[in-house]
């Protein structure tokens, strides 16, 4: 099924924007075509951009919000969820909660 | 006249004509106009429906520039689970798991479960459940929630403290079958509220409430008043509200939220519910008839999906498993007419995720 879905309609979570996109929804309330509007405008790209795993690959190693491959030294969880907060503008829990430990 | 290869709802491979496709398609929206009060589906979304399913081709997508987000039910148990939760019944860890949907399954967000993936059960262990949500979320990158089914059969007899509607009413004890649905229902909402502002301390992104309603409309009503409190609680989680079925079942029959009585709800009157109650996104449910064609529960799923993205204010993710959504009710669905109902609800229903 997820094969299978990605295949048909799939964003590619953090292949391309679609973790973005998915928070932007969340966060925000924004039907897909809004959320992804407000994501390009912040990653300075097209709506049809941001699904696009040749652009976003390395987009998203530049920004360091995470990428599929095991890139040594290149941000992954919390750190890169930090990145995304300041990108996106947006708060996201378990970076908050990391702050609330090291405070 | 040509022949198109297409499904029945049961999976099986047959051959229809276009004439016959399209004629399925028809009645199938009008089964839906018929139970549910939607609008009738446009000229030209018939047209579309109709192009899809004749599509020659395996697989089909939708246009580039149309994708849209994919969320997940029930976490790692689609790898862990038995065929009960068409889980492979691979043994991996949970961090392993969340971490290959990131990496290797192109997952938009994924949820961490509990391996019976019900509120109730997550109770006397969610100190556990806490932290391993805090030590995955420090791996991973997209939004992680936690997901559970309400599941309010849990709380009746033999295996809660509350008497077996089903069994009372069977007993003409109909004032004690509503007590006993009414009471589990304020316990099911006391316990996600327990459960869900835990694991949003834990850092959780949010909560997936998976299969709401399932036991009947108190099941709806409990759920609804637990996403309340959770909302009032910790009003940035996110919150994703997927329904059981298409139609809310009235084993109770006259219990209300917010002056509304749920039993019989449509997903289109079904969200409104949900928004009320604090939802970011819902996920409505339309069952499959496996005795129909797909062109059939296609047809009827895009009517009942389309009328409830129009009437909601927040996104739709509309519920895409086996035997919802116009899929047929097989556990290895095929593939051609997984893609098929995908590009349908994207294209013609207008959902903003699957």
């Amino acid at each position: 099924m997820a094969i299978a879905h990605f295949v048909a309609s799939g964003m590619g979570g953090i292949r391309s924007a679609g973790d973005l996109v998915a928070r932007v929804e969340y966060d925000k309330n924004l039907k897909v075509d809004k959320a992804k509007e407000y994501v390009a405008k912040k990653l300075g790209i097209s709506t049809l951009d941001i699904a696009d795993e040749h652009i976003m690959r390395d987009l998203r190693e530049e920004l360091k919000i995470g990428v599929i491959t095991g890139v040594p030294g290149a941000p992954r969880g919390i750190a890169a969820k930090m990145n995304i907060e300041k990108l996106l503008g947006i708060k996201i829990n378990s970076c908050e909660k990391f702050r609330e430990q090291i405070r | 006249m040509t022949e198109y290869y297409t499904r029945r709802g049961d999976g099986k491979r047959v051959t229809m004509t276009k004439e016959a496709i399209a004629e399925d398609i028809r009645a199938g929206i009008a089964d839906a106009v018929d139970m549910g009060g939607v609008s009738e589906l446009t000229v030209n979304d018939i047209d579309k429906l109709i192009e899809i399913l004749i599509d020659k081709n395996r697989v089909v997508g939708v246009e580039t520039g149309k994708e849209v987000v994919v969320t997940y039910d029930i976490g790692q148990l689609d790898f862990t689970g038995d065929n009960g939760n068409s889980g492979n019944g691979v043994d991996v860890g949970r961090l392993e798991s969340a971490l290959l949907h990131e990496r290797a399954l192109a997952a938009d967000t994924f949820e961490l479960a509990h391996a019976d993936y019900s509120i109730k059960p997550v109770k006397p262990v969610i100190s556990n459940e806490m932290q391993t949500m805090e030590e995955i979320q420090n791996e991973i990158i997209i939004p992680y929630f936690y997901g559970a089914m309400p599941n309010m059969g849990l709380y009746y007899s033999p295996d809660g403290p509350y008497g077996n509607p089903a069994d009372l009413m069977r007993e003409f004890k109909i004032e004690e079958a509503m007590f006993a649905a009414e009471a589990a229902a304020e316990h099911l909402a006391r316990d996600i509220e327990f459960v869900s502002t835990r694991l949003i301390a834990a850092g959780s992104d949010g909560f997936n409430f998976d299969t709401t309603a399932s036991a009947g409309d108190a099941d709806f009503v409990g759920t609804l008043k637990g996403v309340e409190a959770l909302r009032k609680a910790c009003p940035d989680a996110y919150i994703n509200v997927g329904m059981a079925g298409e139609s809310v079942m009235g084993i109770h029959g006259s219990i209300e939220y917010k002056g509304q009585i749920a039993a019989g709800l449509y997903p289109h009157q079904q969200v409104k519910l949900a928004q009320q109650a604090g939802a970011d996104v819902f996920g409505p449910v339309v069952n499959t008839n496996t005795s129909r064609s797909l062109a059939w529960n296609l047809g009827r799923a895009v009517a009942f999906i389309k009328e409830s993205v129009k009437t909601s204010e927040i996104p739709c993710h509309v519920n895409m498993g086996m035997g919802v959504g116009g899929i047929p009710m097989w556990e290895t669905a095929p593939i051609d007419a997984v893609t098929r109902c995908n590009k349908a609800m994207v294209e013609v229903a207008g959902v903003d995720g699957v």
